[in-house]
């Protein structure tokens, strides 16, 4: 499949910190790329350079072919960048018009993106009176300004309300499914999980992994509660011998169609079970468990 | 090229529609108004001694307010309280930037930064030629109705004298426009730029030139300083100097062509200072 971003071994130093290093990261065409971190990891740094507007340390990255953040590369990528940057004193439409005329668009193009954000009923107010939610939401009409070929959003949901966040997701999976390249940061781990195809997560300025959500999540999982525990646990390890417990409930990992076989095993044995159902991970505890952090709300 | 015409565009639109801006221009046309025309032609009603140009001989207070003396008019002022102006505006619509996070997504709008920032200089230097024709033409209109209140004479200077106090009040007006522009860039702050060019031009200078002329050593490089290069382009444009009772800031250190020589060596090299600032600028 053909790259959309690819970046080598970036790494960003100021000073004597290090704000990203050997972050090595790939974005297919047609897909949703979730990169996930807590505040603070890397991820908007990352983004800066992909798009070219801060030079990496070292390293290398390429956009849709050509080098990150060359003119080539940036007129055919729409994004927004750690909250939206506008002219306070425009309206959002004016804004907008004036991008349009950096990229030598027309000004429909402006109301087609306004629409795409549902902000058309208050384009002609002045940014300044705009509040956080709609200042995203033009950020995001920006970004989609003249139907870019990659789309970086830099957590585009930062500050909506639930029903912007609804809005925002139900957008991106609109553009998900139009076959859209996206690469959305997140520390939103629920958002990210319903909408990507393949996530990055990175951790203290480094990629700690990249992979499917699917085989993030490490597939489907039984979770048991019965009684008594220690004779439940004694006979799932017939089935599993990574068996675990957690909060009085026994994890398997297993197939939830051998879930009659796991019964009659445990009722055979004496075992009285209460709840027997599949289980997946959230994104959310495969992060914790790959970094040990729980400053990443969900 | 077309890169430049895009951004100059999107330059273009964004500063006309911003209000800051006209504040600033019509201030400037205020100011020139009030102290090229008002207070003079007051002050020749009364019969001289204005605080303003106390000492000067009526006939000269009449002189200085008909058509005939407007490109004068227009250019007087502009070496130092027109410079500040426009020095203002150059690190206001600059350094905003920064603040107002635009430069980020300007610089991803694919256009590559050379041809974005140059977009902006254009676009500052464009106002700084409207800001001039502007004041030309409300000093002409104000200087014909003056006149004929008179009964005075209607004549305009030659072509030539117009055609150069012009180019002269637009070049002074342009360096120190792209002077403020390029301290907004150096110092990512508009605040900052504002406060450091406007030292600079209303006082700095001024000081310097008045220690010059105690310490022979030091003219040779107050002589060269974009002050008195501006106000040297001025004198030599038909300003009438500070010496003989003209607008503070106009002065005679230097002839016509080293004058404008330097004026346009300062434009290009503010320019590129910006440029090549921004250019290596990690946007954050």
């Amino acid at each position: 499949m053909e790259t959309a971003v690819r970046t080598e071994h970036l790494t960003k130093r100021y000073g004597g910190q290090v704000a990203v290093e050997m972050v090595s990261l790939t974005v297919r065409r047609g897909e949703v790329y979730g990169f996930l971190g807590p505040n603070g990891a890397g991820k908007t740094t990352t983004l800066r350079m992909v798009l070219g507007l801060i030079k990496p340390t070292s390293g290398a990255a390429t956009v849709l072919g050509e080098p990150a953040g060359s003119p080539a590369a940036n007129r055919r990528v729409g994004a927004l960048i750690e909250g939206p940057g506008f002219y306070p004193y425009l309206s959002g439409r004016d804004n907008l018009r004036v991008l349009a005329r950096y990229r030598g668009l027309d000004d429909t193009r402006v109301e087609r993106a306004l629409d795409r954000v549902e902000l058309t009923a208050r384009a002609g107010d002045r940014f300044r009176s705009y509040s956080l939610g709609m200042k995203q939401r033009l950020g995001v009409a920006a970004a989609l300004l003249g139907d870019p070929e990659l789309l970086i959003l830099d957590e585009p949901t930062n500050g909506l309300d639930p029903g912007g966040v609804a809005d925002m997701r139900r957008l991106l999976a609109d553009l998900s499914a139009a076959g859209q390249t996206v690469l959305l940061s997140s520390h939103q781990l629920g958002e990210v999980q319903e909408i990507c195809d393949r996530v990055g997560v990175i951790s203290h300025g480094r990629l700690v992994t990249e992979s499917t959500v699917g085989d993030l999540r490490g597939g489907e999982r039984l979770v048991v509660r019965a009684d008594p525990l220690d004779t439940a646990l004694a006979v799932c390890m017939r089935f599993d011998e990574t068996v675990s417990t957690e909060d009085g409930l026994v994890r398997l990992r297993l197939d939830p169609s051998r879930a009659p076989e796991v019964n009659r095993a445990l009722v055979g044995a004496g075992v009285d079970v209460h709840e027997l159902r599949p289980s997946e991970r959230s994104l959310e505890e495969v992060f914790f468990e790959m970094t040990g952090r729980r400053e990443m709300a969900s | 090229m077309t890169a430049l015409v895009s951004s100059t565009r999107a330059e273009l639109l964004r500063l006309r529609l911003w209000p800051a801006l006209w504040v600033m221009l019509g201030i400037w046309v205020l100011l020139n108004l009030t102290f090229g025309y008002v207070f003079p032609y007051l002050s020749y009603r009364t019969g001289g001694g204005g605080f303003s140009n106390e000492g000067v001989p009526v006939a000269d207070l009449l002189a200085q307010i008909l058509p005939g003396n407007v490109p004068a008019a227009v250019i007087g002022g502009i070496p130092m309280f027109g410079g500040a102006i426009m020095l203002t505006l150059g690190a206001l619509a600059a350094g905003g930037g920064y603040g107002w996070g635009t430069w980020k997504t300007t610089f991803i709008q694919g256009r590559g930064r050379i041809a974005a920032v140059g977009g902006n200089l254009v676009a500052l230097v464009g106002f700084a030629i409207a800001l001039v024709l502007a004041t030309f033409l409300v000093d002409l209109g104000v200087a014909a109705a003056l006149a004929a209140v008179e009964g005075q004479s209607l004549a305009l200077p030659p072509v030539g004298e117009i055609a150069g106090g012009l180019a002269g009040a637009v070049l002074i007006a342009a360096m120190w426009t792209l002077a403020g522009a390029a301290i907004g860039a150096l110092t990512r702050s508009p605040a900052l730029a504002v406060g450091l060019g406007v030292v600079w031009v209303l006082a700095v200078e001024n000081l310097l030139r008045g220690t010059a002329s105690l310490l022979d050593w030091l003219r040779p490089v107050t002589d060269v300083l974009p002050g008195t290069v501006a106000g040297s382009v001025a004198a030599a444009v038909g300003a009438t100097p500070v010496s003989e009772g003209g607008p503070p800031g106009v002065v005679t250190n230097l002839d016509a062509a080293p004058a404008v020589i330097l004026a346009a060596g300062y434009l290009v090299v503010f320019a590129l200072l910006m440029v090549f600032t921004m250019r290596r600028q990690d946007i954050t």
